[in-house]
């Protein structure tokens, strides 16, 4: 009872995050032009969105989807399709991709929040699998070799994106605005909502919240963002392929996230920079040890160090603080 | 020649038969994950990998030491089981008290690992295994020819399932288990070494995968992704029964392979996705599955 209500180094801690944000920020804005390659910082900027929207699922609301590579994966074929044979224009595949990522999550999301826990993770899991198969034998998507070589075109008609500078900042605003508007959600009172359902859903069920009707739309919210992400990355690399849909995909958001530091806004940024920066630079050295290494990676941090990176940092800092203030 | 709905007898049963190979697999392994998950709360997705394992077994001791199936078939599940008891007492022991969640994603990147070194030693590509001489060729019953290999491995899940459920439902060791699924704190004070009986517990499921996977050897490619293709099936499975219920997991498993194998027949290209979509309903219908009880 003695713990006081507002935590007197939360204002601190908020302008240290802040500050540290905006460092990031400067970092990424000036990565073009410190010559570090372009098509990697903006693909990790798309997992790191992807990464993003699992996180404020799993961070924020306390569910696990072993599916999300069904929205990711599902928006870069919807995008892909449009773009290459329809002809549509950047920006209007990038909606469409979301939009049918939120509606295949409104669909996932009602079907699967039905079970709670460990079932959670195994239903979504089974229909991400599903649609694993479906876009495998589906016509539009090319079998296994995917859609390849989709044209970025021209945003809104002007800026042609096939510009690797232009697309970049293109990128860097989408992501600049995701992690914003995450940020707003957790924030705002749907996000407290969401985190007293994480924190104790019978509770938040005798308190009168429609606790489902909450983790649906937080689903939805969730898949198409992760949509968004895999729509962007088609962009970015040309082509949306089996691999986007697979379940090591599903995996690898989830390693991203807790690697980074589950529930922080930062975390799966980080988590997402240092997974593809890590399959980059095994990739050429390990070649296909590089699943293995992964692999590793993931029993290491469930075993030894599930905070991440994020979560350590805060962990230390409150240690130190307590340590000066007694 | 007999026809049903337009579709040959023949084929009808053939397809019905391997079904029911395909439904004593999905029996064996989702028994296993309920077993596991029943005393140790988790869910165990290196499942997968433990019946590859098993698959790669049988290929592997054929193929650089002469050893015959049947020695395959005692010796894999041994391995297997000590594989999974030094598993569970190296890593997993270090999660029991944490959200289950955990479980799931370490046996996840054990399944990484196992899956990957295969891939790297043995690419995609499957290595084929043949039946022993005294279980191949086939059986006329009458009304249809059995490969005596299939049903000998309906006939040894049948017998294994039936086993385990005698084992747990009938027996002391039995009861002390469930016992230790219900109050683990309170069948230790009564003197009964819980955590020896936990690693047991996921030897024996780890043995059962390897068991699976030294049947399976002959009548599937033996592939590094064979594992991970049927282990979400086998969820998709689990989720239908209702994991609480041994009874349920096989019934289920074995029923799940025929409705597949009629799809087969019926709409092939479903088929890859039927599970899937009954899972759908069934949560529509029955949150807790067919053979699970509400909370």
């Amino acid at each position: 009872m003695t713990q006081p209500l507002v935590n007197p180094n939360a204002a601190g801690a908020a302008r240290d995050a802040r500050l540290a944000w905006l460092a990031g920020l400067v970092l990424l804005v000036a990565a073009p032009f410190i010559g570090i390659y372009p098509i990697f910082v903006m693909s990790a900027l798309c997992f790191a969105i992807y990464a993003m929207a699992f996180n404020l699922l799993l961070g924020y609301t306390g569910l696990l989807s072993f599916g999300h590579a069904a929205f990711f994966g599902g928006a870069a074929y919807v995008t892909g399709w449009l773009v290459h044979q329809r002809g549509w224009s950047p920006e209007l595949g990038l909606a469409a991709g979301t939009l049918a990522a939120a509606a295949t999550g409104l669909v996932v999301g009602l079907i699967a929040i039905r079970r709670q826990g460990i079932y959670f993770a195994m239903v979504t899991l089974a229909l991400a699998q599903m649609l694993y198969f479906f876009f495998l034998q589906a016509p539009f998507t090319g079998g296994e070799d995917g859609i390849q070589g989709i044209e970025r075109g021209r945003l809104f008609g002007l800026l042609p994106l096939d510009d690797d500078r232009a697309l970049y900042f293109f990128v860097l605003a989408i992501f600049v605005a995701v992690f914003l508007g995450v940020l707003r959600i957790v924030h705002s009172p749907f996000g407290q909502v969401l985190k007293a359902i994480r924190e104790n859903e019978p509770r938040a069920i005798s308190l009168g919240y429609d606790v489902d009707r909450y983790k649906l739309l937080a689903f939805v919210l969730s898949a198409a963002i992760a949509g968004l992400g895999g729509a962007l990355k088609t962009l970015v690399l040309h082509l949306a392929t089996l691999q986007d849909v697979r379940w090591e995909q599903s995996g690898e958001v989830i390693l991203m996230t807790l690697l980074g530091g589950l529930g922080t806004f930062a975390g799966p940024v980080l988590g997402a920079f240092t997974v593809i920066g890590l399959q980059n630079f095994l990739s050429d050295r390990a070649g296909s040890w590089t699943g293995v290494i992964i692999g590793c990676i993931f029993v290491l941090c469930v075993v030894a160090f599930r905070k991440g990176f994020v979560g350590e940092l805060l962990a230390w800092r409150q240690r130190r603080r307590g340590g000066r203030t007694g | 020649m007999t026809e049903i709905f337009g579709v040959p007898l023949q084929a009808l049963l053939g397809q019905l038969l391997l079904g029911l190979v395909n439904g004593s697999f999905y029996a064996m392994l989702s028994l296993g994950l309920a077993v596991i998950f029943g005393l140790l709360g988790v869910v165990n997705f290196a499942h997968g990998a433990l019946y590859m394992l098993g698959a790669y077994a049988a290929w592997f001791s054929m193929d650089r030491w002469g050893l015959s199936y049947w020695w395959a078939l005692l010796l894999g599940p041994l391995a297997l089981g000590v594989l999974g008891a030094l598993v569970e007492r190296t890593l997993l022991k270090r999660l029991y008290g944490l959200d289950p969640l955990y479980g799931l994603l370490l046996t996840f990147g054990l399944a990484l690992i196992v899956q990957g070194v295969f891939q790297q030693f043995y690419g995609s590509s499957g290595q084929s295994y043949s039946a022993p001489e005294a279980l191949s060729g086939a059986t006329d019953l009458g009304f249809m020819m059995l490969p005596n290999y299939r049903g000998w491995v309906v006939a040894v899940s049948l017998t294994v399932c039936v086993g385990t459920w005698f084992l747990i439902e009938r027996t002391r060791l039995g009861a002390l288990l469930r016992a230790g699924t219900e109050n683990p704190t309170l069948v230790q004070a009564f003197g009964v070494n819980v955590p020896l009986m936990v690693t047991l517990t996921y030897a024996a499921g780890a043995a059962l995968a390897g068991l699976a996977g030294v049947l399976a050897a002959p009548v599937t490619q033996v592939t590094p992704l064979m594992g991970s293709n049927l282990i979400i099936i086998v969820f998709a499975v689990v989720v239908i029964g209702g994991m609480g219920s041994i009874v349920g997991s096989i019934v289920t498993g074995l029923a799940l392979g025929l409705v597949e194998g009629l799809t087969r027949v019926f709409y092939p290209e479903a088929s890859s996705i039927v599970v899937f979509v009954i899972m759908a309903l069934v949560l529509m219908v029955r949150p807790a599955g067919l053979f699970g009880k509400e909370k």
